[in-house]
């Protein structure tokens, strides 16, 4: 029997439209604007002034702190701005504005498609090439992957997963690059086991991708310790907590961090982007982005230069379409809905999908009929139905605290699965903030 | 500028909705009802268009002119309570039994805890002991009326093979005699049997609505199944004691309220624990409050008494009984 996890979980139609399209390159942009907020924690400092010349790969932000991470230029050119933008909630962020003007890399990097399979490099070497790369965890939550790769002193990582689940619909962008790049997330897999000192790999992919199944299998075959993991399918597998669980048969304490089981995890775009600023000196620039939705006529895979206007990547699949009522940059359970067309693709940006208003609309919330499905539904195990009364009671923290509402993952499976068309995540991740915040000033003080 | 939606994530949702579980609920009585309107005709009917329609009509009045909030008779649940009543009626009950019913079901029992999702006992259960409370003689009164498509007399026109069987126990007969004198057979309980609420008559129509609830996703299981196996347990434990006195599985299983009740009400959304753990206890005590009602208490049957008992104890199982969390247990590496 294939393996998943245990509790709760949901099936939402896959949707994977765009699961035969090869990753095509997307055109450079004339002008690039590139955040200084592409990883979780502090925003990058800017580096170069306006009217600077810089060459794709050159560094144009710097770490402002232990979590953050450098920001480089994607494409050649002179640089028009330093300024605030907004993001795509509409938020003010730094941006460094390039004009493009050809497409000169720095010398350092290896642009040949030569697989490099020889790993030169001590933990620490790796730790540092990773960091002065830029590389940021793909799978979404975009935290700097040197940070991840370098746990603390007591702890001792025992397992590297790798997650190649892409549980959410419609996304295949880490489809793609398990069946066209294997053997270059093979390698960055390993680089990352030699940076955590570990001897044990499993890679966990959905059994509805069986090609990249196939082709990540033969990939590892020559590598005795990494082992490729069929999972059966089911949402939200992706969740480091839940992948965890499937691989190892251990769970994650509450508001501890997987090292706690001895497991670190990394998704396989990550991999792919540490072996090319270990192996091949490039610093993390581009994105591979799925561009998809029902309402789309021609379902695509690109890879993208970081900094790329959304609204650019829309013209190529013909212009926003008619039917079209929601964009959101990730997947359809836990992406964000754009409200700003003119924000620019960042490192982990995976996906734009277009929703239709059918498939996407939120219905007028009814009362809880207390059918027990958001319940069934939640892979934490947690009650939504109550979390959301308590919730709307106000007040009730030490209530929320007891029903462990920071365990909440925020995967959505409660407001997905809900009946009555209660908005119970967005409930619930109010109360999740005023709780932590409450938890993490007592144990200051203590 | 395109106008797009903003919204928190996720981003998608299930087509169901309370409307299509209610309606899925209908569906699922539905062959139950063709098989009571075959056998009781107009009746049959007409108890449930009773049923449906003055339930539904309490809960617009209610909420139109009393409560003033927006009416949602559109969700089909009142429909539900409606057509759930009608079914635990005698088939020769009048038209107005059923209306008093709903106005009880609905006006008293849900809508006076705050409608739809709010109450605590099962509102067609409360209208029936109700009116089994109020009108004994009408709700014990089993003849059967005129069918259409049915015509010569039949085997049991007196009362349920539980009301027999008390009967005869109490005038000092065994069971196998009673069971010998009314002719009794398994096949008959299972497929139909005449004698017994509108909607007991056929125990496979029930059953063929359970498999569509599961299918459909409607219902879990866990109750339906452990208030059967436990009655079945228990009665087959007391059979073994004494198979004089104490009927056995098959009987219990078969006859009276034990299937439309394990399967339609104990099942209520509403008045059912939530968590898998609170859905097994409070089955568990269904069944054995039902065993123990048939076997030792004054009335022959014993399963509404059972589910609205085992109503009062859901607000406690829901405490106590938490799903699997998935923090809790920790297995160090």
């Amino acid at each position: 029997m294939k393996l998943t996890f245990s509790i709760g979980g949901i099936h939402p139609k896959e949707n994977k439209l765009s699961r035969d399209a090869h990753i095509e390159t997307f055109p450079i942009p004339d002008v690039a604007y590139i955040s200084m907020a592409q990883h979780l924690g502090s925003p990058a400092e800017p580096v170069v002034q306006k009217g600077d010349k810089v060459k794709a790969g050159q560094v144009i932000g710097k770490p402002t702190g232990f979590i953050s991470g450098f920001v480089h230029s994607s494409v050649s050119g002179t640089v028009t701005a330093v300024e605030s933008k907004g993001d795509l909630a509409g938020n003010p962020v730094m941006h460094v504005v390039i004009a493009v003007e050809g497409d000169e890399w720095c010398e350092e990097i290896d642009r040949s498609k030569d697989i490099v399979r020889e790993i030169p490099f001590s933990s620490e070497e790796i730790l540092e090439k990773i960091k002065n790369a830029g590389v940021v965890g793909l799978g979404g939550a975009a935290f700097p992957t040197h940070v991840k790769l370098n746990p603390p002193k007591d702890k001792k990582a025992e397992w590297l997963i790798i997650n190649g689940t892409e549980c959410e619909p419609y996304i295949t962008s880490d489809d793609r690059i398990m069946r066209e790049r294997p053997d270059e997330i093979v390698i960055g897999s390993v680089i990352m086991m030699k940076a955590l000192k570990v001897e044990k790999c499993y890679i966990g992919i959905e059994d509805n991708k069986p090609e990249a199944i196939t082709s990540m299998t033969k990939a590892a075959s020559q590598y005795p310790q990494i082992k490729v993991v069929p999972l059966k399918k089911k949402y939200p597998q992706g969740g480091e907590k839940q992948l965890i669980e499937a691989l190892t048969g251990y769970r994650v304490p509450s508001l501890a961090l997987p090292i706690e089981v001895g497991a670190v995890v990394h998704n396989v775009g990550t991999a792919l982007a540490v072996y090319e600023a270990v192996q091949k000196n490039k610093p993390l620039i581009d994105s591979i982005i799925t561009v998809t939705g029902t309402c789309v006529p021609h379902h695509r895979n690109f890879i993208v230069r970081v900094g790329t206007p959304f609204s650019k990547m829309l013209d190529a699949i013909g212009g926003l379409p008619k039917d079209a009522a929601k964009l959101v940059c990730g997947g359809p359970m836990m992406g964000k809905a754009v409200a700003n067309l003119e924000a620019s693709t960042l490192k982990a940006v995976s996906s734009l999908l277009l929703l239709t208003e059918a498939e996407t609309k939120r219905k007028e919330e009814s009362n809880c009929i207390r059918c027990a499905k958001c319940t069934e539904a939640c892979p934490m195990g947690l009650e939504p139905y109550l979390l959301n009364k308590l919730s709307r009671i106000g007040g009730l923290y030490d209530e929320l605290e007891q029903e462990k509402v920071h365990d909440c993952i925020e995967c959505g499976c409660c407001l997905y699965s809900c009946p009555a068309h209660i908005p119970l995540l967005d409930i619930i991740r109010v109360s999740k903030a005023e709780v932590l915040t409450i938890m993490r000033n007592r144990s200051l003080k203590k | 500028m395109a106008r797009l939606l903003i919204s928190g994530a996720p981003h998608l949702h299930v087509k169901e909705s309370t409307q299509s579980l209610m309606r899925d609920v209908l569906i699922a009585l539905a062959p139950s009802l063709l098989v009571s309107i075959y056998f009781f005709g107009f009746s049959a009917i007409k108890l449930v268009l009773v049923g449906v329609i003055s339930s539904v009509f309490v809960e617009y009045v209610i909420q139109k002119f009393i409560l003033k909030t927006k009416v949602t008779i559109n969700d089909f649940s009142a429909a539900v309570t409606g057509c759930l009543l009608a079914l635990n009626l005698p088939p020769s009950s009048p038209w107005w039994l059923v209306f008093i019913g709903a106005i009880v079901a609905i006006g008293i029992v849900k809508m006076t805890f705050g409608g739809l999702g709010q109450n605590i006992f099962n509102p067609a259960l409360v209208g029936r002991v109700f009116l089994l409370i109020s009108f004994p003689t009408l709700m014990t009164d089993w003849s059967i009326p005129e069918s259409w498509f049915r015509s010569g007399v039949d085997a049991f026109t007196g009362a349920t093979p539980l009301a027999i069987t008390q009967e005869g126990l109490a005038a000092g007969l065994t069971l196998p005699e009673i069971f010998a004198a009314n002719e009794f057979t398994f096949r008959e309980m299972i497929f139909v049997k005449i004698g017994g609420s509108v909607g007991e008559v056929s125990a496979l129509a029930l059953i063929l609505g359970f498999v569509y609830l599961l299918i459909r996703k409607v219902i879990r299981p866990h109750i339906p199944l452990v208030i059967l196996g436990t009655i079945a347990a228990m009665t087959g434990i007391f059979n073994l004691i004494n198979p004089d006195i104490y009927t056995g599985p098959l009987f219990n299983i078969f006859t009276g309220g034990v299937l439309l009740g394990a399967i339609f009400m104990a099942t209520d959304y509403v008045t059912s624990p939530m968590s898998v753990k609170g859905m097994v206890i409070y089955a568990f005590g269904i069944g054995v409050i039902t065993v123990l009602i048939r076997y030792f208490g004054a009335y022959p049957e014993g399963v509404s008494f059972a589910i609205l008992i085992m109503n009062m104890t859901v607000p406690l199982l829901n405490k106590y009984c938490k799903p699997k969390r998935y923090a809790k247990e920790v297995k160090h590496g």
